[in-house]
């Protein structure tokens, strides 16, 4: 059986992931799935490049713990990660998170709580290139809410460590 | 004691990949106190690890609060914030 968290640089197919998933299955009722892709644009600049960057081996075992996590959670029949790392375009795509369950609502929720999960807490990190050079994507505290919804606590983006209050 | 460190984005280009350090630690080993020696280490080193400075710890790969105790043989990671997904 293929991993279920895979981190790599190339490209996946979405259409041949899902029937790997799903494989001779006929128990499945839903696969929910989420692509993340490269944006052009910020609100002050275009965008050329995206350049991610990870921490390999911690990257793997965060992301595995979290779907541990959404097994407990959900009904969750199956779940693939693939983030891809290097330099991206924009319009490529970052990201699949896709989870397999008898009914659409676990398969969604279990979605969701996987990425508002990887975007706080799996060890990846975005530069910028654009027509001003290159920076640091900074943490967005609108990405700790979200996980906070799920009952789960979150402070990534908090300036000092351990949740200090105020950001930039 | 021997640990394995490690740095990651912003913190790798201010201050190299990492690698083994043999540490002394004056008082309770925790990540805390190493994030504080290093602060010693250089002018790089005080600015990127500057106590206002966003800067998340893991320890053997899983992210820790900056009070845990280290042991000897320790993989110990620094980094910004992550920005992923």
């Amino acid at each position: 059986m293929a991993a279920r968290v895979r981190i790599q640089e190339a490209d996946f197919d979405v259409g041949a992931e899902f029937a790997a998933l799903q494989g001779e299955r006929t128990d499945v009722g839903a696969v929910a799935s989420f692509v993340g892709c490269v944006r052009g644009h910020t609100k002050d600049d275009d965008i050329s490049a995206l350049t991610l960057e990870h921490y390999p081996g911690m990257t793997e075992r965060a992301i595995e713990a979290m779907i541990v996590e959404a097994e407990a959670r959900f009904a969750v029949q199956g779940a693939l990660v693939i983030h891809r790392v290097g330099q991206l375009r924009p319009g490529e795509r970052i990201v699949l998170v896709a989870t397999m369950s008898p009914h659409r609502r676990d398969a969604f929720q279990a979605c969701e709580f996987l990425m508002d999960y990887l975007k706080t807490h799996a060890p990846f990190w975005k530069k910028e290139t654009t027509g001003q050079g290159e920076r640091w994507v900074d943490a967005r505290v609108e990405d700790d809410a979200a996980l906070q919804r799920w009952g789960l606590e979150s402070a990534n983006a908090a300036r000092g460590q351990g949740g200090e209050s105020g950001g930039d | 004691m021997k640990l394995t460190l490690k740095y990651f984005a912003s913190l790798r280009e201010a201050l190299g990949p990492g690698g083994a350090l043999d540490w002394q630690p004056a008082g309770e080993p925790t990540a805390a106190a190493l994030r504080a020696w290093l602060r010693t280490q250089s002018d790089a080193h005080a600015q990127a690890l500057a106590p206002g400075r966003a800067v998340r710890v893991a320890v053997d790969q899983a992210l820790a609060d900056e009070a845990t105790p280290l042991r000897d043989g320790a993989e110990v990671a620094f980094f910004p914030p992550v920005t992923g997904g």
